[in-house]
């Protein structure tokens, strides 16, 4: 298992081979609060690296969901689709948003680590 | 201009609000548990809402001050018992509406509760309606503390005693700690409840005793899914200067003996209620999860642009998006089918009957 890579958009990105799978972090669901709606890009669509990938919305509002990097969509999380709720429990476990056949290993080498991330989230939180 | 506190700033901090700023005051959005949690806690037992930002402005006068007030609001002022309270609204002469309202007959006078964000453009235009005739007070001494949900009356009636005695929409005078409250059977959740008028070096111990009888703070966040599930309107979404009280479909509020008689906007309104509204307020429920908030454009299937929604959110008692609009009127018959256009997409979603989640208020007691 690689490590966990994360955004300054709040997402979080897992790599094994060149296979992603993408998230929000806690930090972000807890900035959004009860998340009620979820959308996903559509299976086989191409997502550009900072382009939006989807949305979510809380009883308040809604927020577009990036992509950190670039690629296919192979699979998405029908499971947040049908129980939004299911994203504030386990944002950074099960309610992983969808995943993508990498099409440029090197786009992750901008993003930060997890010491990196939790250092931005405190201070953009501010 | 300097964001103003409520009384009970230092206990939404205690309590872990996250604290916004709206119409001119900091006030929670939500405490720790969050907006659908906050939600099903006051539809299952009680919660405890600041609503401190709005305007209780008081009028006091002569026997004239009736007569006065009725060439001013389209409510039927000469039949309300002393405590008792109308919805009511505060027009242009076109029949806009520069506020929507609860009028209360108080000793002497006059309560009125004004939205926050009205409040001081409503206490001019009725200060220069009543010439300065009388006696008027936009009292920023007291607070407004609404506690709603079915554990409320139970409640408050351990500190309050005999406060579940009143009847819903009448208030009466209380007493707490040697300090007059006055106290009326009303809200704006859809639940059985009461809001508090109370000076506001009290209200802090006041809640306090609330919340340690079982109820919760409550923020503005869940206050506004429990009103859109309740079908009710809020001022500047769902009302504003452009829309009249007939096409807001609250002709209920305006009581037939008004019908023929004058105020601001009456000869609007008076060709509306006979000859019918060009567009109507309905509610809206999409079919899918789908979130169509303010400002959405609703279209029919030939994909003609019919109108706009006010309102809309994910109701977490229904558990289902709903919404409510404006809509051609020949497009407000019940079932009508719609398109909603969210990030470029239509949705299809239905006319449908408001309230969207309709529980027993006290029975037999309701004349809205």
């Amino acid at each position: 298992m690689s490590d966990v890579k994360y955004s300054k958009e709040h997402e979080w990105i897992i790599l094994e081979g060149d296979e992603a799978t993408i998230g929000i972090t806690k930090h972000a669901t807890e900035m959004l609060g009860d998340i009620v709606f979820a959308e996903l890009p559509e299976k086989g669509s191409n997502v550009e690296k900072d382009g939006t990938a989807g949305v979510v919305e809380s009883t308040k509002a809604a927020s577009d969901v990036y992509t950190p990097v670039s690629g296919e969509v192979i699979d998405i999380n029908q499971t947040i689709i049908d129980d939004p709720s299911k994203i504030n429990e386990d944002p950074e476990g099960k309610a992983w948003f969808f995943k993508l056949k990498l099409k440029d290993k090197s786009e992750m080498d901008s993003l930060m680590s997890k010491e990196e991330y939790d250092k931005f989230a405190k201070e953009s939180a501010t | 201009m300097e964001v103003k506190k409520t009384s009970l700033n230092s206990l939404h901090q205690k309590y872990g609000a996250k604290l916004v700023e709206f119409a001119g005051y900091e006030m929670p959005i939500q405490y720790k548990d969050g907006i659908v949690q906050e939600h099903k806690f006051t539809r299952s037992n009680s919660g405890i809402f600041d609503v401190s930002h709005m305007g209780q402005l008081f009028i006091f006068g002569s026997d004239k001050l009736t007569n006065d007030l009725e060439k001013i609001f389209p409510a039927n002022l000469q039949d309300l018992n002393l405590n008792q309270s109308k919805y009511s609204f505060l027009m242009n002469d076109n029949g806009g509406i520069h506020d929507d309202l609860i009028i209360t007959k108080i000793k002497k006078g006059y309560l009125i509760i004004l939205n926050a964000a009205c409040k001081y453009n409503d206490y001019e235009i009725i200060k220069s309606k009543l010439n300065g005739k009388y006696e008027t007070n936009l009292d920023e001494t007291l607070s407004l503390v609404a506690i709603q949900g079915p554990e409320s009356k139970k409640i408050l009636d351990k500190i309050i005693p005999g406060c579940n005695d009143l009847k819903f929409m009448n208030g009466n005078n209380f007493i707490f700690e040697g300090s007059n409250i006055y106290i009326t059977r009303s809200g704006y959740t859809g639940e059985d409840g009461f809001e508090i008028s109370i000076k506001n070096e009290k209200t802090e111990n006041l809640v306090e005793k609330i919340i340690e009888k079982g109820s919760k703070m409550i923020g503005l966040g869940a206050r506004d899914t429990l009103r859109l599930e309740a079908g009710l309107c809020l001022y500047g979404n769902d009302l504003d200067t452009k829309t009249s009280p007939i096409e807001a479909n609250l002709k209920w509020a305006i009581p037939k003996s008004r019908i023929n008689t004058e105020y601001p906007g009456s000869s609007v309104l008076k060709d509306q209620i006979e000859n019918g509204v060009k567009k109507l307020r309905v509610g809206i429920k999409p079919e899918t999860r789908v979130i169509a908030r303010g400002d959405t454009k609703i279209f029919n299937d030939y994909n003609q642009e019919i109108g706009k929604i006010t309102s809309g959110t994910f109701g977490p008692s229904v558990e289902h998006s709903i919404a409510m609009g404006y809509v051609e009127n020949n497009y407000s018959l019940l079932d009508t089918k719609v398109f909603l256009e969210v990030r470029g997409k239509k949705v299809p979603a239905n006319v449908c009957n408001l309230p969207f989640y309709k529980k027993n208020y006290l029975k037999g007691e309701i004349n809205v």
